[in-house]
């Protein structure tokens, strides 16, 4: 496959590595929400919701720069992907703002009832939050319904099949994977062994659901394999990240808690790499009519726009690495709770 | 309902839920720059107490502007898709630079701002203070300018044909400084100001009203007022420079602020009336006459463009701008009252004796959260019928994939969710305001202990859920 590195191909690579940074980040939390209720007592679900405290609304400013990104860089796929997906969006954003809440309103009054509430609206909607995503995600790989007039022409219904499901739920299975090791990093005593005994459960539930996704994909969607028969080199990408996921138990083994976090975070970045290549150049299939496609060509702003995006992202990448990296740094250790805590 | 209507009422009461959030955020956080500023300076511990509580309500305003936000920048999408197709190439790239320069700035600092006064020395707590403060202007800078964009399009050309059809940038510094953006950005900016000054007037009072907290009280009222005074004085001259620039932009808009309909030397200015849009006549109103022609042209008997200059189908409703912009002015000019009244009695060192005053302090608060929301109100009416001023109608704008069920079913869970977090809100906001600052230094790490006194509050509530929690 030929590949020549025009505005459209970078924006392309841009808006995936910023959603990338977002399912990496924001992941561990939307994780560590879904784990949230199988934590016993209020303390501990404490140490929890303070483990993503500082971190969790500057994940999601990674999606909301990837969707303000994807609106000017291909305003064609936000907006039939955004109006296509009406309902299943709607409902994500109940979850979105219902898990902010969660997370903003649970400690601000100590009723038990009030904070079993919190809990519970938290780690629904966390797990809501994945499974849309995923299930998007999966509508993406087998294609939607999409007329001449680059709009879509289906219903919810058409959104939701098994297949779309089965990434859903796979997705959810990696967040709970990335989360549970974020959490295993961020506590300590009795909490930090008992989320460790944890960490092997979720790895097996996600090989499970990953194994049968792969095969489901390689039998029905033989167009996601393309690129991969085309330029056989990219297999290594699929062996690293097999190899990335089979590192977690090791490290976790060995007591290296934030190597099995880097490990689960390269596996992420794989796997949406896996899935970029497989759409490239196209970003939104059309199915059944293939030439409806949006393309990273027709689907873009004009050259001058991507341009112009292009200084932006130069200068505010490094600004935004430095913060996010500063943030990181200064919350690095175990959870510590004083009086501005959650 | 047709689709229009239904998409137009669901952004119109996400947009106007969303925005009694983030101006709360960027006035608090001027005013804590202030504070905490005033803390390292002086080293008083008191500055230290009241940048600490302010902090909790801050957060709590800007967590929930992030919840309401995230809705905003998914509806340009999934309500209005053939709009978004059309601006995509000019409105998303202010968008983009909105999350890139404004919002990884805020959040990123926000967590030291909240949680890391332990982490990190004073100097850089300060620091990222002055960030989150920075961050929360910059994101009204981008956002202003995409708005400002669509009243007033300059920097772009019009590529394509038909349903084809989009805008396109051709001088990105245009676009950003187009004719309305300065103008517009300053007054939201001060209306912001207003929104946060307020806020800490009026809680500050109701403290010195109930002799508690008097000393912490009595220290935020003066910074609070400070601040007032600028923002609602300097709200009169950008109101002013705004109307002055739509005069020569938009006027059929500034025609419906007054119910000018016949273009006419001598235009008068309402002070208020009711506008018969049948028969085009202002009733029960009380004019000046010749004012509106001297306002802008400086000379009462240069004429001003009126409604029926523009076919009927270019005009926007008028009476509900009439009412909303006339309402704003008038909670604008009281908001400049109660300042100057306030800097009176604080000149003659009998301001926190002054109950009457203290009084209308602890309402003041719903003056500029109206007047903001009604200002938007005008200005978003009155560039009807356009989403696009000139360009773009409002009812092109929809998407073409969403059937008015989907709205109805969205529009009702709005409905639901919100007045469920409007509650929360108050509800949170009541119990800070009653539990009142921490003293400096008394860290409690259960907090627990802290809190005893407050849950007897809500005994009551207690034993009603007490089934639930079960």
């Amino acid at each position: 496959m030929e590949i020549t590195f025009d505005l459209n191909t970078i924006w392309f690579i841009l808006i995936g590595v910023l959603l990338t940074g977002y399912a990496i980040l924001d992941g561990f939390d939307l994780g560590v929400g879904a784990l949230h209720l199988l934590v016993k007592g209020d303390k501990n679900r404490r140490i929890m919701i303070n483990s993503i405290g500082p971190v969790w609304d500057g994940n999601e400013v990674w999606l909301v720069t990837g969707g303000g990104a994807l609106f000017a860089a291909f305003p064609h796929v936000y907006a039939t992907v955004f109006s296509g997906f009406y309902n299943a969006f709607m409902l994500l954003l109940f979850g979105l703002i219902f898990r902010a809440v969660a997370i903003e309103f649970r400690s601000k009054q100590p009723m038990e009832w009030w904070r079993k509430m919190w809990d519970r609206a938290f780690s629904f909607a966390s797990i809501l939050i994945a499974l849309i995503m995923g299930i998007a995600l999966g509508n993406i790989i087998t294609g939607i319904p999409i007329g001449p007039d680059k709009e879509f022409v289906g219903t919810f219904w058409d959104l939701i099949s098994p297949y779309t499901l089965m990434v859903g739920v796979t997705t959810v299975a990696l967040f709970m994977m990335h989360g549970s090791i974020y959490a295993v990093m961020k506590t300590e005593n009795e909490l930090h062994d008992q989320l460790k005994g944890w960490v092997n459960n979720t790895i097996i539930f996600f090989v499970i659901c990953y194994v049968a996704t792969t095969m489901t994909t390689l039998v029905y969607f033989p167009h996601m394999t393309t690129a991969f028969k085309e330029t056989p080199v990219l297999f290594i990408l699929a062996i690293l990240n097999m190899l990335v996921i089979a590192n977690i138990p090791r490290e976790i083994h060995h007591g290296r808690d934030w190597l099995a976090f880097i490990s689960s975070s390269a596996s992420i970045a794989a796997l949406l790499a896996l899935f970029a290549i497989g759409l490239f150049p196209t970003i939104v299939l059309s199915n059944p009519n293939p030439e409806f496609s949006l393309t990273i060509y027709n689907a873009a702003s004009s050259q001058k726009t991507l341009n112009i995006m292009l200084i932006m992202a130069i200068i505010g990448i490094p600004f935004v690495l430095a913060y996010t990296i500063s943030i990181y740094w200064i919350f690095r250790g175990k959870v510590k709770m004083d009086s501005m805590s959650y | 309902m047709d689709a229009e209507i239904l998409a137009r009422v669901q952004f119109a009461f996400t947009i106007a839920f969303h925005y009694i959030y983030p101006p709360l955020s960027i006035g608090i956080g001027v005013i804590l720059v202030i504070m905490e500023g005033m803390f390292l300076k002086t080293k008083n511990p008191l500055y230290e107490k009241m940048t600490k509580f302010w902090v909790k309500i801050f957060a709590l305003t800007f967590g929930m502007g992030v919840a309401t936000g995230i809705v905003m920048e998914f509806e340009f999408g999934t309500n209005w898709a053939t709009y978004s197709r059309y601006v995509g190439d000019v409105f998303g790239s202010a968008l983009a630079a909105e999350g890139i320069f404004a919002f990884f700035l805020e959040s990123g600092f926000l967590a030291i701002l909240v949680f890391g006064w332990d982490k990190v020395s004073p100097r850089m707590h300060f620091f990222a203070t002055v960030m989150v403060s920075l961050g929360s202007m910059l994101s009204a800078v981008w956002i202003v300018v995409a708005n400002s964009w669509q009243q007033t399009p300059a920097g772009y050309h019009i590529v394509g044909e038909g349903i084809f059809a989009r805008a396109e940038i051709t001088d990105f510094w245009a676009m950003v400084f187009n004719p309305s953006s300065v103008d517009r950005l300053s007054h939201v900016l001060s209306g912001a100001w207003l929104a946060g000054a307020f806020l800490v007037i009026s809680i500050s009072a109701f403290y010195i009203l109930r002799n508690i907290h008097v000393d912490f009280a009595k220290a935020s009222l003066k910074i609070g007022l400070s601040v007032a005074i600028f923002a609602s004085l300097f709200q009169l001259f950008t109101g002013h420079q705004s109307a002055m620039g739509i005069s020569e932009t938009q006027p059929a808009k500034l025609a419906a602020y007054e119910a000018h309909f016949d273009t006419s030397a001598a235009a008068p200015l309402y002070l208020f009336g009711w506008v018969n849009e049948d028969e085009q006549e202002v009733n029960f109103g009380i004019a000046i006459p010749g004012m509106l022609s001297y306002l802008i042209h400086g000379d009462s008997d240069t004429p001003v463009t009126g409604l029926n200059k523009f076919s009927e189908n270019d005009r926007p409703p008028v009476n509900i701008v009439f009412q909303t912009y006339h309402f704003m002015v008038a909670i604008g000019f009281a908001l400049i009252a109660i300042s100057l009244l306030g800097l009176f009695y604080w000149w003659r060192g009998s301001l926190f004796k002054k109950r009457w005053l203290l009084i209308i302090f602890v309402f003041s608060v719903l003056g500029p959260q109206v007047a903001n929301q009604l200002g938007w109100f005008s200005a978003e009416i009155g560039r009807q019928p356009w989403i696009v001023y000139g360009l773009l109608r409002t009812s092109e704008g929809l998407s073409k994939a969403v059937e008015s069920g989907q709205i109805i079913f969205s529009l009702i869970l709005f409905t639901l969710i919100y007045a469920l977090l409007f509650a929360l809100f108050l509800f949170l906001l009541n119990s800070k305001i009653q539990h009142g600052p921490d003293a400096p230094k008394s860290f409690d790490l259960e907090e627990d202990s802290l809190r005893t006194k407050d849950a007897n509050k809500f005994k009551f509530l207690k034993n009603i859920f007490k089934s639930e929690a079960k």
